[in-house]
């Protein structure tokens, strides 16, 4: 499975993503740069954490016009495997690739701590290795992950089952005092209707291997892999 | 020469964290009277053009493609020649 990390100014997490697709999980992985305009032959791409362009105007506002994004956008369109984490997160969403948008967190603080993630649809190509309503330590660190969708598209988020990770404490209850940046309902990551794009604010590839205190993050990249070994089809 | 001057702003109804901790800045300085603050942001655009239609319609689209999330902002803006005349247009 051929994975490319795309890398725009600013980002800072394309290496951890690099290492931990290219040597943990021992997976072919392109470094793409954001001026390239040609994503064929990868199964999947991945926008790493970071600050784009110094998250100047809004985060992920001025990446979503980089010269590789249209490329992104018709990889994405035709079913193709999109993650987005953190920074990459925030771009899938100021690229209409995900609804709802990103405020500042709440507390206006920056937080970069460990947060416990409650599994809410494994049925994803993403998820496939962890069971419904497992509990996950993955850490975060982002000033603006405050999720927001107007409550229409929030309704629909929940109806459809979109939403497939929710901040929660070590038990799995998602209670206000874990959610560590005021996202509606607790998201912490979400999937569009067609089950190819997830973007998601916490950073597996920071707990993918024991070394970095964790190994949840291994489990989500190993799923993707899973999924593209056993030929899977989305909406099959 | 226009020159645009243009106001992004939350929309009504969303959270402004940044305007709440302001607000508790200012009663904290004695200003009883503070009903709510929002934070927003405020861009000058020089364009070199004289047709204030044409300019309007390019401040109306870097707005709306760009300089506001209609997700969550939304925006106004006044396009004022180098003479002071101004005209505000709001979408």
């Amino acid at each position: 499975m051929k994975f490319g990390v795309i890398v725009f100014p600013g980002s800072n997490c394309d290496q951890d993503v690099y290492h931990a697709i290219g040597s943990v999980l021992c997976q072919p992985i392109d470094s793409l740069w954001h001026g390239a305009t040609d994503v064929s032959g990868y199964d999947c791409l991945v926008l790493p954490g970071g600050f784009s362009y110094g998250d100047y105007l809004r985060a992920g506002a001025i990446a979503r016009f980089a010269p590789i994004m249209p490329a992104v956008i018709d990889f994405a369109r035709a079913g193709g495997l999109v993650l987005g984490i953190c920074n990459g997160f925030q771009i899938l969403l100021e690229a209409g690739l995900l609804p709802g948008a990103m405020r500042r967190n709440d507390c206006l603080q920056f937080r970069c701590q460990w947060t416990y993630l409650k599994v809410e649809n494994n049925t994803t190509p993403f998820t496939g290795r962890f069971h419904a309503g497992q509990v996950l330590r993955v850490p975060i660190a982002h000033g603006e992950g405050n999720y927001y969708a107007d409550a229409e598209t929030l309704a629909e988020l929940e109806r459809k089952h979109q939403v497939v990770f929710r901040y929660c404490t070590p038990t799995g209850e998602v209670t206000p005092a874990a959610n560590p940046n005021g996202s509606v309902g607790n998201i912490a990551g979400i999937i569009n209707q067609e089950g190819n794009i997830l973007g998601l604010m916490p950073h597996p590839e920071r707990c993918a291997e024991e070394i970095l205190g964790g190994t949840d993050g291994r489990e989500l990249f190993a799923s993707l892999v899973d999924w593209w070994q056993r030929g899977d089809c989305l909406g099959a | 020469m226009l020159l645009a001057r243009i106001y992004v702003t939350f929309k009504p109804g969303v959270l402004d964290p940044q305007g709440e901790a302001v607000a508790g800045g200012l009663k904290a300085m004695g200003y009883g009277g503070i009903t709510s603050v929002r934070v927003g942001k405020y861009l000058e655009v020089q364009l070199d053009l004289d047709d204030r239609d044409r300019a309007g319609q390019q401040v109306e689209e870097m707005c709306r493609r760009l300089l506001a999330n209609p997700v969550i902002e939304e925006y106004r803006y006044t396009l004022e020649e180098p003479a002071g005349a101004s005209r505000e247009a709001r979408p």
